[in-house]
């Protein structure tokens, strides 16, 4: 008798690991699921060409998940994100033009634009970090009213319509791919080989999309292995014994902050070189998918964990859903009823087991 | 005796509230000294004294004989000075090596360039100094979160030896924690008194103070009430010197 329900209980223990482990990959499993799905429910999802799309179309969600990631480990929000992103758009936009009609060359234009554009996009952080840290003001109260500030910024500048007369070198590097192939075996980089009209030419790895992930790789890199990686988990695990320890928390939540808002803004040109235009809500639904993206990847709003790497997993899981949805010819509303389900879904998982992977890195 | 550290006639005042009125109090190398006193008699306010959080209103702090002015926590720290708050202030996210070396991570040069985190000299010069306290910790990589209290108290003490404390101060070390982990904690606090290293603890544990302090000091309201030698008191003295039904001056 006795040894019977040692017996039930072992398996009732190897029933809550198997639990336990399948809430900890539940993610990689999510994405092989939605994989399967959209491939049996649609022609042609299971190739290459999807999977590029997914990646090109995902450029701004991988962005703005890592953005949002730095904030939450700290234990904070960014909500002001989407309208970053906007404002980037914007401002990349009117300097490309403005540029151009001071007689600069299409490529300096670009060039020169994106990099004034990446300076003024960490302006917003700055603010939102210097009223948190500085100030105490709650990061959900100082990025909530920058989303209104930038907003409102943006739409001024643009005064009514969306910007245009952008040079075409931006949209020639926004939607370029690295590699070429024809059918014929010709190969070339960055530029299609002349081939006769008509024949198939095969494009491979989106310019933006390898931009993206350097950037990426680098922040990763910075968040793993440096010290200021480290003291970024410290202050979300424990505010006081961060500063206590002599570690200066107002100077890392602003250069936090800071982070998360140059990332929006890399969302912004990324957005900007694809469509080659600047909108004040470019990334007004976008919010979602960036706080969604870090929780689906297992990081606790709580602060203290997450993981570029997860959030990654995260955000594939919103654009393989994007994506799918957008070839099985859904609305791009379907998209965000989806993922706030996931959302709530990611929670629920999280908090119904044990704490097994509230760990760092 | 030369006190290792020692205030003279501090005076802290809140508003109408003299939370600290003339406190003189001196710990040498290899002493204990229990800080005792009800609540709000003052002693937290003291101890935030000498670590630097609060800055007196009137008297002076003397290190080695040197008068010093301590103008922060992390100067506190810079001259020797070390606190073990109740909290502990661990991050519980990170792990046992990460909190002993935490706002002061050893980095090696990746690519000959980039100062990145050295996990493994971490996890060594952790070792040692919980090797050297007899401190027993399985695995270094696992969270302060997964620890007991008593292992966590010991993450704590090791990290202000690490980094060569001369005076360690304790705010109610053993309070959380069950019997056996008490026990060790004391053990501990003697190993460090060994290691000539000077000790203010405060404690509202009798048994604890009677343990491993040597001098008892007791503040009421504000004052100190009274000093007494620990071989040569009782327990119900110190008790009435606490409450104030009896008033012995030294």
């Amino acid at each position: 008798m006795e040894q019977r329900t040692d017996v039930e209980l072992k398996s009732r223990q190897q029933k809550a690991a198997l639990l336990s482990q399948i809430g900890k990959r539940w993610v990689p499993l999510f994405i092989l699921l939605e994989i399967i799905f959209f491939s049996l429910s649609t022609t042609g999802f299971f190739s290459i060409d999807t999977a590029q799309m997914i990646l090109f179309y995902g450029t701004e969600i991988f962005f703005l998940g890592t953005a949002e990631l730095f904030v939450i480990i700290t234990g904070g929000i960014d909500l002001s994100v989407g309208f970053v992103m906007g404002f980037a758009t914007v401002i990349a936009s009117k300097l490309m033009v403005a540029f151009g009609a001071l007689g600069f060359s299409p490529l300096a234009s670009v060039l020169a634009a994106s990099v004034l554009t990446v300076f003024i996009g960490l302006l917003p952080g700055f603010m939102n970090g210097w009223l948190v840290a500085q100030l105490r003001v709650p990061a959900f109260i100082a990025t909530f009213s920058m989303l209104g500030i930038t907003r409102g910024i943006s739409e001024l500048l643009l005064a009514g319509s969306p910007a245009k007369n952008l040079p075409p070198l931006a949209g020639d590097i926004g939607n370029g791919y690295l590699l070429f192939i024809s059918k014929g075996g010709v190969f070339s980089f960055f530029k299609r080989p002349e081939v006769p009209r008509g024949q198939y030419v095969w494009s491979l790895i989106p310019v933006i999309v390898v931009l993206a992930f350097i950037f990426i790789l680098i922040f990763a890199f910075i968040l793993k292995r440096t010290r200021f990686g480290q003291h970024i988990y410290a202050i979300g695990g424990n505010k006081e014994a961060a500063e206590r320890a002599g570690i200066n928390v107002k100077r890392d939540l602003i250069k936090v902050y800071m982070i998360s808002s140059l990332f929006a803004t890399l969302a912004g040109l990324a957005y900007t070189f694809k469509y080659i235009t600047g909108k004040a809500d470019a990334g007004s639904g976008m919010l979602l998918d960036g706080i969604a993206a870090v929780v689906i990847g297992g990081a606790s709003m709580n602060g203290g964990s997450g993981s570029v790497w997860r959030t990654i997993l995260g955000c594939t899981v919103i654009a393989v859903l994007e994506t799918g949805l957008r070839i099985m010819n859904l609305q791009t509303f379907t998209t965000y009823v989806v993922v706030g389900v996931i959302l709530i879904m990611a929670v629920i998982v999280d908090q119904s087991l044990p704490n097994f992977h509230r760990s760092e890195g | 005796m030369a006190y290792l550290l020692e205030t003279k006639d501090i005076t802290k005042r809140f508003g109408g509230l003299t939370a600290v009125d003339h406190v003189s109090l001196g710990v040498s190398a290899g002493e204990v000294v229990a800080l005792l006193g009800d609540n709000g008699a003052g002693k937290s306010t003291l101890i935030k004294i000498i670590s630097g959080v609060h800055k007196p209103d009137e008297g002076e702090i003397y290190l080695d004989g040197k008068k010093i002015e301590i103008q922060s926590p992390i100067d506190a720290l810079a001259q020797g000075i070390e606190t073990i708050y109740q909290d502990l202030a661990l991050a519980e996210n990170l792990n046992v090596y990460s909190n002993i070396f935490l706002g002061r991570e050893k980095t090696k040069k990746a690519l000959g360039l980039i100062n990145v985190l050295d996990h493994g000299t971490m996890a060594e010069e952790s070792r040692k100094v919980l090797d050297r306290l007899d401190i027993h910790i399985p695995s270094l990589k696992s969270n302060i979160r997964n620890l007991s209290g008593g292992q966590r108290q010991a993450v704590a003490i090791s990290r202000s030896i690490y980094w060569d404390a001369k005076i360690l101060i304790m705010d109610e070390p053993t309070a959380a924690l069950g019997i056996a982990e008490q026990k060790k904690v004391l053990n501990l606090v003697n190993s460090l008194k060994n290691q000539g290293i000077g000790i203010i603890i405060i404690s509202h544990q009798m048994y604890d103070v009677f343990e491993v302090a040597d001098r008892i000091i007791v503040m009421r309201r504000g004052i100190k009430a009274g000093e007494l030698v620990v071989k040569d008191t009782t327990p119900d003295e110190v008790v009435s010197l606490i409450v104030g039904a009896e008033t012995v001056k030294r």
